[in-house]
């Protein structure tokens, strides 16, 4: 067991490696870093939820019609149901344009038309905005560009994949760096750091089904907590309403569905073939206008209605379309889908809600500081706020890349005044003791705990919510808090994936804690929080509810004075 | 449910973390047809053994290819290869460093931690 850690210094460390913390590195080294070391739990470029992202990237460019930042942030307002922290929409819009350019130099190849760079009208913008490369290949393609960007900044910019980080360390208020676990070794890691980027992304690894990476179990959202930063609007966890179901298909990314529905429209239909998004407010017709939110809650009242597919979902059928016309819109990927047996001009596949995106997160400044702990920024989906009660399509990449280059460039600006901290054992506290402990063989079985959180997770904190199934869930993340205990398991040395498993659950379930109370406190519906109980969306509630860490507790916070004492 | 039948296969896997000390194991792991072999592994891991090493992180997608392996020493992603009613034999990468069981190291070494 190695007990010496190995202690390093670095101007920046930017912890996730996806779109986000890739661009943050890129700006932190153009704004003048010396050293930016980029880390990730997997490897870089290819863990996280960028690589994932088959779909678009909405931003302004007004290339084909007219358009300005100002038409996309009153689309992600609207989107966001009243809850959209206004400055963090505005940038993420303004700055988009610039982005999108930026990676087109760069080689990403957006798909184009008469020579412009082409874009689709996803749900909810009022004119053609996203962009995409072909075919269904829109994040492989920015993480491949921003991969190889990052290998022309190799000078300033070291990368080091297979790092898992354990905790910040924050002094007088200030985060000096993080403790991590590398895992090819199972050696400890101080870190110290002058600027710190999180730009850990999501939480969808709390749910049984969800279209991110397994590495996804919100640990920078309590990386921050325990640090002492803010978290806000943690109840609104974005579900994708049409995530593939059945047929079991795989090579393929379960949200693969939507890109066709741009192109093809594609019809939603019950168990007994009938149109039926009609029935709860909006009707699709032949175009896809239908929100996330709106089909996700149609789509689950259908089933529960007993009105579901087989496996508990929908049809989506693209019967109605010709052979030609699938070949050009799907390309090569109807021949995935034939290994698959999947045959689109027969038969229709079955899509349900899949969990997909998570609007809260860590409060933070115009300038990505972390508020509350200076030295700690944050990119892309960890930051809370920009997209309100629910994230309008195609903001996801555009956050990734928009608030990773501003958090870059703060994280540069502020290696200008700052100087290193020197760190050692003492410093890192407790973390090193949980990545150097003996542990247990095989106890206990982390892999059970966490399929048991999902499950209570998807059955109870899914889309559609009550006080009942609320306090079910709290329950059994209490007891799983019980069995998971102080000490981890696993067998030490390299690659020891029960104590890594340990150390993820140690994230997830305070995270999972901090959707359920938020949600079970939030008495209202709102966008993506939809209670059984409380169905109206009310005007007291239209406010951010936050959640904190103290003495060993999370609180909750926000609530309106009448649903306090209600 | 989908009412298709269930099969078993019978994953003989390399643990260890050295390709000279360890031993094979036998899992037995139920299957629909159609499943993939990274199916069957995070099935065992849940069920079996939570010990075993696998690399994986987009579950399903092929988009990560990071579960690279060798099954009956052919490479293949694990995400991608199906699950068949036999014994399958899995071994990690034979041209890459072995870290344990059938995690090699794959990151090129340009995006490894160097202390």
């Amino acid at each position: 067991m190695n007990v010496n850690p190995v202690a390093i210094e670095t101007d920046v460390l930017v912890i996730g490696a996806g779109a986000a913390g890739m661009y943050a590195a890129i700006e932190a080294a153009r704004g003048g870093a010396d050293e930016v070391l980029l880390a990730d739990r997997s490897l870089i470029g290819r863990g996280g939820a960028t690589v994932m992202a088959q779909m678009t990237v909405a931003a302004a460019l007004g290339e084909e019609v007219p358009d300005d930042p100002r038409h996309h942030c009153q689309n992600t307002i609207a989107a966001g149901r009243g809850l959209c922290d206004g400055k963090l929409a505005q940038l993420l819009c303004d700055d988009a344009p610039d982005c999108i350019r930026e990676l087109d130099r760069w080689g990403v190849g957006w798909a184009r038309k008469d020579g412009h760079i082409t874009a689709t009208t996803a749900p909810g913008h009022d004119r053609p905005r996203c962009v995409y490369v072909d075919f269904i290949n829109t994040g492989p393609a920015v993480s491949k560009t921003l991969r190889a960007e990052i290998a022309r900044h190799q000078k300033n910019i070291r990368r080091a994949g297979d790092l898992c980080f354990v905790d910040l360390i924050v002094r007088d208020g200030e985060c000096a760096g993080a403790v991590a676990w590398h895992l090819p070794t199972g050696a400890p890691v101080i870190i110290a750091a002058k600027s710190t980027v999180l730009a850990t992304g999501g939480l969808t690894r709390l749910f049984r089904r969800n279209s991110a990476s397994a590495n996804m179990g919100g640990d920078g959202y309590a990386l921050a907590l325990r640090a002492g930063c803010t978290l806000i609007d943690m109840e609104f966890v974005q579900f994708f309403p049409i995530g593939h179901l059945a047929p079991r298909l795989i090579g393929m990314d379960p949200i693969m569905w939507d890109p066709f529905r741009y192109k093809l429209g594609g019809r939603l239909l019950n168990g007994r073939m009938e149109e039926f998004t009609s029935a709860y407010g909006s009707d699709e017709a032949d175009k896809y206008v239908l929100t996330r939110d709106l089909a996700t809650y149609a789509i689950l009242k259908e089933v529960e209605a007993g009105r579901g597919s087989p496996h508990g979902g929908a049809y989506l059928s693209f019967q109605h379309c010709t052979p030609a016309a699938l070949r050009a819109a799907f390309g090569p990927v109807i021949d995935r889908l034939a290994a698959n047996n999947i045959d689109l001009t027969r038969t229709p596949v079955e899509v349900a809600p899949i969990a997909h995106y998570h609007m809260g997160g860590v409060k933070a400044d115009a300038d990505m500081g972390a508020v509350g702990v200076s030295g700690l920024f944050v990119a892309g989906e960890v930051v809370g706020g920009a997209n309100g009660a629910n994230r309008l399509s195609g903001n996801a990449i555009t956050e990734a890349l928009v608030f990773g280059r501003r958090a870059g460039a703060s994280a540069a600006s502020r290696c200008r005044r700052a100087t290193a901290r020197k760190l050692s054992a003492r410093d890192a506290g407790s973390a090193l003791d949980l990545v150097a402990a003996g542990g247990n063989r095989g106890s206990p079985n982390t892999a059970e705990m966490i399929a048991r959180l999902q499950a209570t997770m998807s059955d109870n904190v899914g889309p559609i919510r009550s006080e009942e199934k609320l306090n079910r869930a709290l329950e059994d993340i209490a007891t799983l808090t019980a069995e998971h205990g102080e000490e981890p398991p696993g067998l030490g040395g390299a690659f020891d994936l029960q104590r890594l498993e340990w150390l993820d659950l140690r994230n997830m379930l305070v995270v999972a804690r901090s959707v359920a109370e938020a949600a079970r406190s939030r008495t209202e519906s709102r966008g993506a929080h939809q209670r059984e109980d409380f169905p109206q969306t009310l005007p007291q509630w239209r406010l951010h509810q936050t959640a904190r860490w103290r003495d060993g507790e999370l609180q909750i916070s926000g609530a309106p004075a009448a649903a306090l004492a209600s | 449910m989908s009412g298709a039948e269930k099969q078993t296969a019978t994953l003989k896997i390399w643990r260890g973390r050295a390709r000279d000390a360890g031993q094979w194991q036998r899992f037995e792991v139920p299957f629909e047809p159609g499943q993939s072999v990274l199916d069957g592994l995070r099935w065992l891991r849940i069920h079996i053994d939570p010990t075993l090493a696998i690399r994986f992180s987009c579950i399903n997608a092929n988009a990560c290819k990071e579960c690279m392996i060798q099954v009956d020493g052919e490479t293949v992603y694990a995400c991608t290869a199906r699950l068949e009613p036999r014994e399958m034999t899995l071994t990690p990468l034979p041209n890459k460093k072995l870290l344990r069981d059938l995690v090699t190291e794959i990151a090129p070494p340009s995006e490894r931690f160097a202390s």
